[in-house]
């Protein structure tokens, strides 16, 4: 009985909907701490009613897989937030430019360099390649380059909720005071979480996080493909 | 809304035939996403239509990374295995990439961001 229901795609899709429903309301509860984050919430839970009904993840993603091919557009659609900042990008071009690029290039290179040094595996050193990459972008450049998609999410996740512990303390270290570059610091280590959480500094912060994550997805995937060559991967 | 739809996935297409024509490991929604900011900057606006799909899409992109997510299930192996490493790398290599971000930006460009406040 069971093994034929959970072949039911549309049992998965409401799973995942229900259950985001409630991993929201345990966020919200929680005063939106990054690290009871809505998507590590659902996927956890899910996971654990996988495990527990024994249905396979393939098995899953036969609903799944509907929600993951809205990814794609979604990706796309980003390009509307970037083009309503774009007088902002214009004025700012060079500190934006050099934030985004050093950013990027050291994001990537120093998690390959770290993960490397401890010996991990081709595969999972191109998987951390994109963490600070918004994840629908971390997604897709991990398909390409040959690493984990789904792991890369999920270390993505972790990213995320690590850089907005990190980002208070680098304000104080650095004596930094103003809005737009905590925002844009926020947006390049710690891409949408980190975005989410620059609007509780205010509205400048978020939109310079936004700019920021966009900027910093989109240039990563046109640079790991250069960079991974060079350091031999 | 229809149109702003389509005028997504469109953009994605010819970003996922250029990719594979051109056979670079480059995501094709991210060439998606650059050949749209190139039109609106042409066009000079955001068509009624694909602000709503676009607005509509972006705010419920958590949820839409929930089924790639769940996949982490099938890398229990290499997470049981190598979690704290993975940790280690991902806290280390985002304080420094935010150290040097923070540091540069202040050095940059004090006065300059300031100006851009809107």
């Amino acid at each position: 009985m069971w093994q034929h229901f959970q072949t039911f795609p549309v049992l998965w899709l409401v799973v995942t909907l229900v259950v985001f429903l409630l991993a929201s309301w345990i966020n919200a509860k929680a005063g939106k701490t990054p690290f009871l984050h809505p998507v590590l919430v659902s996927l956890s839970l899910i996971i654990v009613v996988l495990k527990v009904t024994e249905t396979e993840y393939v098995t899953y993603m036969e609903g799944g897989k509907y929600i993951h091919l809205l990814l794609g557009p979604a990706v796309v659609a980003l390009a509307v937030p970037l083009y309503d900042n774009l007088a902002t990008v214009k004025r700012l071009l060079l500190p934006l430019l050099v934030g985004c690029v050093s950013g990027a290039v050291i994001a990537s290179a120093s998690a390959i360099a770290i993960g490397a040094w401890f010996g991990l595996s081709d595969q999972i050193l191109l998987t951390l390649a994109p963490k600070s990459v918004t994840s629908p972008i971390a997604i897709a450049i991990a398909e390409k380059v040959g690493g984990y998609p789904s792991l890369a999410a999920g270390l993505v996740l972790i990213t995320g909720a690590m850089g907005c512990l990190i980002a208070p303390l680098i304000y104080k270290v650095l004596r930094i005071k103003d809005e737009s570059v905590k925002g844009f610091v926020l947006g390049v280590g710690a891409h949408a979480m980190g975005t989410a959480y620059a609007f509780e500094y205010g509205m400048v912060a978020g939109a310079f996080g936004g700019l920021a994550m966009g900027m910093t997805g989109a240039f990563t995937a046109f640079m790991l493909p250069l960079l991974i060559p060079i350091i031999g991967l | 809304m229809i149109i702003g739809f389509l005028i997504l996935l469109s953009c994605q297409l010819v970003g996922e035939v250029v990719v594979t024509f051109f056979e670079v490991p480059i995501p094709g929604s991210v060439v998606g996403m650059l050949l749209l900011l190139i039109g609106l900057i042409v066009v000079g606006k955001v068509p009624e239509g694909l602000r709503l799909s676009s607005e509509g899409l972006l705010s419920v992109l958590p949820l839409l990374l929930v089924p790639a997510g769940v996949g982490l299930m099938t890398h229990f192996g290499v997470l049981s295995e190598y979690w704290g490493q993975l940790l280690i790398a991902l806290f280390v290599s985002t304080l420094i990439t935010m150290f040097v971000v923070a540091g540069l930006l202040k050095l940059l460009s004090k006065e300059k961001l300031e100006e851009g406040e809107r």
